[in-house]
């Protein structure tokens, strides 16, 4: 039986990780090789690292950071952000990423997904969509709009439309984030977790609202196979070790 | 001095830096002539088996990782590097493996999505507990490795398989013979339990 995942996430800009809300009002939130580090230590059973700036200069800056935290952890590795090319990725993967994740660049080029599934292996591709609810649908078909360029850029796509398109492009998993929960600490969106698992075979990685331990539990038993999350980790409110006893006294597979 | 094979295939820096944590350095090399001399051998690797086996044989590093193993010094591969210790894959028909150990590599026939990923409990079988590698690593519980595959050993003589992981049924997932030994998942990547592992492997005297 595979582990549910705890995966926390380090949004980076300029080398600091951040944190805001609704992906606005951006704070400082750390150094991202000592925060990786101590994730590392306390047990995470993967990372995220996305570059929300994704500037083109900043480039090789990126580069080292991700080349640094890779050096700093013994986890599977993702890192996103400013990924547009197959080119782009073979260079984050040799910096040490096990994963890419591709958001606005998939959306602009779909067959991307396909070349990099093609490249480096389905495994390899992680597919992170960011979506906000419209006023339409219902419990079991929420209606969403999936947002580009770091929250900025609204699209016509409709969510669950555009992850069942990702998974047949090659995508090995979703990483859905709500941005109606992004940093409100009122819990996932579990309506749009439960309806995304029920649309796509490859797992759902829950993102965006995480505030306490039972929303971890409540992304799980939507449907989820892994929990996102920053808040909660980076202002220590809890631990990795406290929440994967919480979910392990709750009887899911967790890693002890 | 303990050597890790090179062969153009990603995620080899990991595993020497995880030899590393375990307090264990490592020689990253290409070279044949370097393999040859090594007195244990990791082959770790991520990719096409096809491909991969066609790199081991151009670069001449096939004939030296045999030697290597036919000297009795300890080798160990990881992931594809273990599946190109079987004489063939179901990924390549037709493509030679080092021949390191008997059995096969097939890919999963399980209603579930293929790749599996992710962290699996690994259990040793019968033989695992009594291997001294693995035995007092595991200490009778079950341990989760990270794993990333499509295809796995399979078709294995008795005694050959050492560890199973469950994906809608058991596959091999630790398996070994005399001096060699392989993982299908990635120790580089399973955190304390993985670098306890590699630490072992390098402890061991077969």
């Amino acid at each position: 039986m595979l582990a549910r995942r705890i995966i926390p996430c380090l949004d980076v800009a300029n080398g600091r990780v951040v944190k805001g809300v609704h992906f606005e009002s951006l704070r400082d939130a750390g150094d991202p090789v000592a925060q990786a580090a101590r994730y590392d230590a306390e047990g995470a059973d993967e990372l995220v690292f996305l570059d929300i700036a994704a500037s083109h200069e900043a480039r090789d800056t990126t580069l080292d950071m991700v080349s640094r935290v890779a050096d700093t952890i013994f986890i599977p590795f993702t890192v996103g952000g400013g990924i547009r090319t197959v080119e782009d990725a073979a260079r984050v993967l040799r910096a040490g990423a096990d994963k890419v994740a591709v958001n606005t660049a998939a959306v602009r080029d779909p067959d991307l997904v396909r070349r990099l599934a093609d490249s480096f292996g389905t495994q390899c591709v992680v597919a992170a969509v960011d979506v906000r609810r419209i006023g339409e649908g219902s419990a079991e078909e929420p209606s969403t709009r999936v947002f580009v360029t770091g929250g900025r850029d609204r699209t016509d796509l409709d969510g669950l439309e555009w992850m069942g398109r990702l998974e047949v492009l090659g995508a090995g998993e979703v990483l859905l984030t709500s941005m109606d929960r992004d940093g409100t600490r009122r819990g996932y969106d579990l309506e749009l977790l439960a309806a995304a698992s029920h649309r796509v075979r490859i797992p759902v990685i829950a993102s965006g609202g995480a505030g306490r331990l039972e929303h971890l539990a409540e992304a799980l038993n939507a449907g989820a196979h892994g929990v996102l999350a920053a808040s909660i980790f980076h202002d220590q409110g809890c631990s990795l070790p406290e929440a994967r006893a919480f979910l392990r006294e709750r009887g899911f597979p967790v890693r002890p | 001095m303990i050597v890790v094979v090179d062969y153009g295939v990603n995620n080899l820096r990991s595993v020497v830096r995880a030899l590393a944590a375990g307090g264990h350095a490592a020689e990253l090399t290409s070279d044949p002539a370097r393999v040859r001399q090594a007195t244990r051998l990791l082959v770790p690797g991520v990719g096409n088996f096809g491909q991969a086996a066609r790199n081991l044989a151009t670069s001449g590093l096939d004939d030296a990782i045999r030697t290597v193993a036919g000297a009795g010094r300890p080798v160990m591969g990881i992931c594809l590097g273990l599946q190109l210790f079987f004489p063939s894959s179901e990924e390549a028909p037709g493509v030679n493996g080092l021949g390191l150990l008997p059995g096969t590599v097939r890919r999963f026939r399980v209603d579930l999505p293929i790749p599996h990923v992710g962290w699996a409990e690994v259990q040793l079988t019968p033989d695992g507990a009594r291997h001294p590698m693995l035995g007092p690593l595991f200490q009778g519980e079950l341990r989760h490795f990270y794993h990333v595959h499509s295809f796995h050993p399979a078709d294995l003589p008795p005694g050959v398989a050492l560890a199973t992981a469950d994906y809608g049924g058991p596959f091999p997932t630790l398996v070994g013979r005399n001096n060699v030994v392989g993982a299908q998942f990635h120790p580089e990547k399973s955190q304390r339990a993985g670098i306890d592992l590699l630490a072992r492997f390098v402890a061991w005297q077969p």
